[in-house]
């Protein structure tokens, strides 16, 4: 038997092989492959564990000089990435939590010419004392309104838009398609100017119409939402076309349901985009009724010439930024799939 | 799409353009009657704009209420001669210039030393990216209050020598401890050089996470065979890095690169954020002001015209960059 033995080479072999030392089998019986263990001094074999733990000093000679260092390299080198990204990580990190440190302190301790890592005394009243001061209340009042309502008008206008360029035949279609591109690539300062005399002709300024209307229909979502409705093959359309279903049920029941996670993207978005914006709002509706969120930040502790409570303040940038982070930790998969393909903020 | 699939649906779309044919009138109302809001606010909200900032650029001086109350003006391009002369223009332009050109390439090569490093480890690899992409959901006028903060020294500062510093600002805090002296970096006389390395901060810590983004999805779709080969060529990492993955990433980085600089063109609210609407340190208000900035204090001084001629010369600037920025990716970009 011995001498028909392979020698760390494969072809097919009548007896299995075994293990003499744990009794694993090494090489199945007529089975065809690789040897997995080597041949000890007395011509049986041993699996790699076995013949590691028979001759431990054998194993450790195997690594050359020139391994040893590669590997020692390699080790250096994860070290130095993981110390990078660790490095990285924290000074993206360490602004939120100053942030939430100073939100906690007393304005005498914030003020410690050495700054203190953890609140000695947590004050959480500095958080009902922002709400209050900022008068968030009103403001996140009026921010969720105009997020909700500009959220699902956009969402129609964009799924009738999308429909219509992905499913139906009308003249100029391309043409039109192609302009309402070729918009995009002009910056938004241009059409602020303009836009601003038109709604202060309209009479909109200082109310919600104003924050809502003008930027419903984004180009960009109706290209982004096309695109998906294209991937929907025809047949579903033309066979409900003659089960009778009408357009809209049969977006309703097929479409929609099947661009979800576009739509969601897209809803995700445009909430952060009213939460986020500040140039038009500022411009439009800058009376205390309406107010929004990040404009009513900036201006409630600006004004004030004396004293600035920081810790107060810091608070109610915390009170902003939370639910920013809400909706970050839930639906994270979505905002970077549609940040990924999009590249806007909101 | 494969070319066998293109093959296989080409003689149904011919099917279908048939058989809509014969509703066609039926579907073309129906078509229009769908685009009908949106095409609707887009003449209103869109294109509209677009003519009309383009006639009041070239309308001198025009100004809205003069405007109604009967006032014509004539044809010419004094608008433009105003941006241009403007005392403020060359320091917004400067200072929109300098952002770029520091903000992009630090902020690119960041996130591509970031993005190949998330790429080469197994563990912590999603709760590290997750980390990497949280600037990107903040608010940016919210953060920028927090760098503020961070900055500010509170006390008196910049008063003839009598300075009483009650906290210099944990950014000071932390240099002192590593041995170095405080900066004083957006209070009253701060310098304009110390102005600007706290807005390229800032901006490089918010522009981070969307290039990591891109950049992390593109070297996840390169080809392994590529690195192996080099693994077994024995190239070292930095030249694996120089040689393999920057050219074929290179698509992803123009990308990067070229809507930084659109974004960097247009910074406003960060500057908002940490300086406030005064744009500025209290001793120099509007030093920090940008191009967006210029149009919006034109606006709000009811020169329209002129709002819109400095709002079509950051048009031009765009156009232009992104142009030199196209012939350069054409030349190096490998598709």
């Amino acid at each position: 038997m011995d001498n028909k033995q392979p020698n760390r080479s494969s072809f097919l072999i009548n007896d299995e092989i075994k293990c003499a030392s744990c009794g694993k089998v090494l090489l199945k019986k007529n089975g065809v492959g690789l040897l997995r263990g080597k041949k000890d001094e007395d011509g049986t074999y041993l699996c790699s564990k076995c013949y590691e733990m028979k001759y431990p000093a054998k194993m450790k000679k195997k690594l050359s000089p020139k391994a040893k260092r590669a590997k020692v390299g390699k080790v250096l080198y994860m070290i130095l990435v993981y110390a990078f990204l660790v490095i990285m990580a924290l000074a993206i990190l360490f602004p939120f939590y100053w942030m939430i440190n100073s939100s906690l302190k007393t304005l005498p301790e914030y003020k410690l010419s050495v700054p203190t890592l953890w609140p000695r005394t947590i004050m959480f009243s500095n958080y009902v004392e922002a709400f209050n001061q900022a008068n968030l209340g009103r403001l996140f009042l009026n921010t969720a309104y105009v997020g909700i309502v500009s959220t699902i008008l956009s969402l129609v206008i964009t799924v009738l838009s999308a429909f219509a360029f992905a499913r139906l035949e009308f003249k100029g279609k391309d043409l039109i398609f192609g302009a309402m591109l070729a918009t995009m690539m002009i910056p938004g300062e241009l059409f602020t100017i303009t836009n601003y005399i038109t709604v202060a002709n309209f009479g909109w300024l200082n109310t919600y119409t104003v924050l809502i209307v003008p930027f419903l229909v984004s180009v960009f979502y109706i290209y982004l939402l096309r695109q998906n409705f294209m991937q929907i093959p025809n047949e579903l359309y033309l066979a409900a076309k003659i089960d009778g279903t009408s357009d809209i049920k049969y977006l309703w029941k097929v479409m929609i349901p099947l661009s979800m996670p576009t739509l969601i993207s897209i809803t995700i978005l445009k909430m952060m985009g009213a939460w986020n914006s500040y140039i038009w709002p500022r411009l439009v509706a800058n009376d205390d009724a309406h107010k929004l969120i990040t404009n009513g930040l900036r201006n409630a502790f600006t004004e004030s010439t004396g004293d600035v409570n920081y810790p107060v303040q810091m608070a109610a940038v915390a009170l902003v930024s939370f639910p920013l982070f809400l909706v970050f930790v839930f639906l994270r998969k979505y905002i970077m799939k549609g940040v990924s393909r999009s590249g806007i903020k909101g | 799409m494969n070319g066998a699939d293109v093959k296989a649906v080409t003689p149904k779309k011919k099917k279908i353009k048939r058989s809509s044919g014969i509703v066609a009138g039926k579907h073309q109302w129906k078509a229009w009657l769908y685009l009908a809001p949106a095409l609707i606010l887009l003449l209103v909200f869109t294109v509209w704009p677009i003519i009309n900032t383009v006639r009041m650029a070239f309308l001198n001086n025009y100004n809205g209420l003069a405007a109604i109350g009967g006032q014509t003006f004539d044809f010419g391009i004094k608008n433009f001669q105003w941006v241009i002369n403007a005392p403020d223009f060359m320091n917004c332009l400067s200072n929109t210039a300098i952002l770029c050109v520091l903000t992009v390439p630090i902020s690119t090569v960041l996130a591509l030393l970031i993005a190949v490093a998330l790429n080469s480890i197994k563990v912590l690899q999603k709760f590290l990216q997750t980390i990497f992409f949280l600037p990107y959901v903040t608010n940016s006028i919210a953060i920028g209050m927090v760098f503020a903060a961070m900055f500010n020294i509170v006390g008196n500062t910049g008063t003839s020598g009598n300075d009483i510093i009650v906290t210099a600002g944990i950014i000071n805090n932390i240099i002192e401890f590593f041995g170095g002296t405080a900066v004083n970096w957006i209070n009253n006389g701060s310098t304009h050089v110390a102005n600007m390395a706290v807005m390229v901060i800032y901006i490089v810590w918010n522009a981070l996470p969307f290039k990591i983004l891109i950049l992390l999805g593109g070297l996840q779709s390169i080809n392994r065979q590529y690195y192996d080969a080099a693994k077994v060529d024995g190239t070292s990492k930095f030249r694996t890095l120089t040689r393999i993955t920057v050219p074929l990433l290179s698509p992803m980085l123009a990308y990067v690169v070229i809507t930084g600089f659109i974004g960097g063109f247009k910074e406003y609210t960060s500057i908002v954020g940490i300086f406030g609407e005064s744009m500025g340190p209290v001793h120099n208000p509007d030093s920090m002001n940008t191009i967006v900035g210029l149009v919006y204090d034109a606006l709000e001084n009811g020169y329209q015209g002129r709002a819109s001629a400095a709002a079509l010369v950051l048009f031009a600037i765009i156009l232009v960059i992104t142009m030199i920025n196209l012939w350069v990716s054409k030349k190096k970009v490998h598709y």
